[in-house]
């Protein structure tokens, strides 16, 4: 079980939460204009990274409110929770004042049914 | 003390040194890659190949599943490769000569909801006209066919039918890849432990060697059969999957009478039920929701699965949980898996069997071995190619098969 800080509620059970899957995955600029191959990488791709991982999380059972977070995926643990629409933490954009990319709209379920 | 122990007895294969070069090499030596090598000796002849495992074999998800095999898949295409696989483990202990307890017990998937009820009889249905056996359960069958299981309507989820596949069943999984390792070791193929692929050569967009922990093998051609860590070995050749790797987990109780006559799955609480050869319950539960490379889940997970399971076999409240593990399983979103040609010439992988690949382990390695001996799919992988993404052509099983595995 993992304990997830949420930026609004504090340190709550991870069965509070929501997977959101990869963050910073941005909608199309301009849909009319992908081909086949550009629509399967943003419906289907997604990265599947062995180690630090930015991904979204929302507290579904609290304040409802989305978030990022940075975490491990070999080890689990959290290295960094902040908020949707700024860069990853380790990035070299985050030491800038670029306000990173919007969140985006899909995200994929992990869970099998 | 030493000498009043018995002789070690056979070893099944040999522990070569790699050589420097093969025809073909298969990265990951699960189920799968042992029984692509398999098929590749015995049908195509080409037995100058080797399997390369970075821990031990079977060591993945291969000796971690809950063993569960059949065929009563929704679509065509995936009725048609799963009971092709049951086809062949009704013949593979007599053929790779290795009676690993192959049991066609039945498999019931039962139905809570009046949603439930209406898609497993649909899929009964489509597997009839499949050549899939297969049959709608009312509760009172249901009931008959396994006593322990409660059938009262005052649960929070009532069992309200199920469908049973008479010729589904379980396995000795660890024995199964050990039947496929003695075979393959017996046509010459190389099983090489303790080596792990950390790169590939390429020359242009051709690859022509593997880079491992112990040196550099040239190869003609590269089969992945790596499971959770399919994407992985994807990126060190330079593409991409579409894959996402989740921890599952399962777990055994003590030792029992047997209580348990044939195996029961509930996708709707998502638990998954048998009682192995020696007495143990064996049962699985959902994927962790999050990505992970860890053999470890969160424990909430066994906890809703358990619960479930104390609800449908009271007789379980008494048992103890003796030991829970987790395996990476390779999820795709079409809960499908992925076999055939890759971007890279001469590379071709088979992944994506997710939460479900050991039923199809002799499918997979059947049609995997084709594929990579004439550089194009046999006619049952044809539809579960990569390009399916890019066409639109899914095999969406997700919620069609009765939980996937
Ligand atoms: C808990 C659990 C329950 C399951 N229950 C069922 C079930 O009831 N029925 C069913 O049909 N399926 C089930 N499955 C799914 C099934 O186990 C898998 O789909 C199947 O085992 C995958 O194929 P494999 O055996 O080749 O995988 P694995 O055994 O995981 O083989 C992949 C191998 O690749 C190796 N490898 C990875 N990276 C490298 C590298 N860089 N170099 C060299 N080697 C590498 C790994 O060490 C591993 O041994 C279950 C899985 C789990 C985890
Ligand atoms: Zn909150």
């Amino acid at each position: 079980m993992l304990l997830i800080s949420c930026p609004n509620c504090g340190s709550r059970d991870e069965t509070e939460f929501h997977y959101g899957g990869q963050a910073h995955v941005p909608y199309p600029e301009n849909p009319n204009e992908l081909n086949d191959v550009e629509w399967s990488r943003y419906l289907f791709y997604r990265e599947n990274t062995k180690g630090a991982f930015a991904e979204r999380w929302l507290h579904s059972t609290g304040c409802r409110q989305w978030f990022n977070m940075l975490r491990d995926t070999v080890t689990y643990d959290i290295q960094a929770i902040y908020p949707m629409g700024t860069p990853r933490p380790d990035s070299p954009a985050a030491t800038s004042s670029n306000p990173g990319t919007k969140p985006g709209t899909t995200a994929p379920e992990g869970a099998t049914k | 003390m030493a000498d009043l122990l018995p002789e070690h007895p056979d070893f099944l294969w040999r522990n070569p040194e790699p050589k420097s070069s093969y025809d073909a090499v298969i990265v990951g030596g699960g189920g799968h890659g042992l029984a692509t090598a398999y098929f590749l000796a015995k049908n195509h002849g080409m037995t100058n190949i080797a399997v390369l495992e970075k821990g031990w074999l079977a060591g993945g998800n291969m000796a971690r599943n809950t063993t569960i095999i059949r065929s009563n898949y929704l679509w065509d295409e995936s009725a048609a490769i799963y009971e092709h696989a049951l086809k062949l483990w009704e013949i593979l202990p007599e053929e790779l000569e290795y009676d690993f307890l192959f049991s066609q017990r039945g498999v019931m998937n039962l139905a809570h909801t009046l949603g439930d009820v209406r898609e497993s009889m649909r899929r009964v249905g489509a597997n009839k006209l499949n050549g899939v056996d297969a049959e709608w359960l009312d509760p009172k069958q249901v009931k008959e066919l396994c006593p322990i299981l409660n059938i009262n309507d005052n649960i929070r989820y009532p069992v309200m039918g199920a469908t049973y596949q008479p010729r589904a069943g379980i396995a000795k999984h660890d024995h199964v890849a050990w039947a496929f390792a003695r075979k393959c070791d017996e046509l010459g193929v190389d099983i090489i432990q303790n080596c792990e692929v950390t790169g590939f050569v390429k020359d242009g967009n051709r690859v022509v060697g593997v880079k491992t922990s112990q040196g550099t093998i040239n190869t003609e051609k590269v089969g992945l059969c790596a499971a959770g860590h399919s994407s992985v070995l994807a990126e060190m050749a330079g593409f991409k999957l579409p894959i996402q790797s989740h921890p599952l987990q399962a777990l055994v109780s003590e030792l029992h009478e047997p209580v348990h006559p044939t195996v029961v799955m509930s996708n709707h609480v998502h638990v998954y039920v048998s009682q192995a050869h020696k007495g143990e319950l064996v049962m699985g539960a959902g994927v962790d929701s999050y990505n992970g490379y860890g053999q470890r889940g969160s424990f909430h997970v066994i906890e809703h699965q358990m619960a479930a399971a104390v609800e449908l076999f009271p007789i379980f409240a008494r048992a103890h949980v003796l030991r829970t593990w987790g395996g990476i399983v390779d999820t795709t979103l079409d809960a499908s898996p992925i076999v055939g040609t890759t971007p890279v010439d001469n590379m071709f992988v088979n992944c994506g069997w997710g939460t479900g690949g050991f039923k199809g382990t002799p499918a997979a390695g059947l049609t995997f071995a084709h594929t990579i001996a004439t550089g194009a799919p046999h006619k049952l992988n044809a539809p579960f190619s990569l390009e399916r993404f890019e066409t639109g052509a899914l095999i969406d099983e997700h919620g069609a098969a009765a939980v996937a595995h």
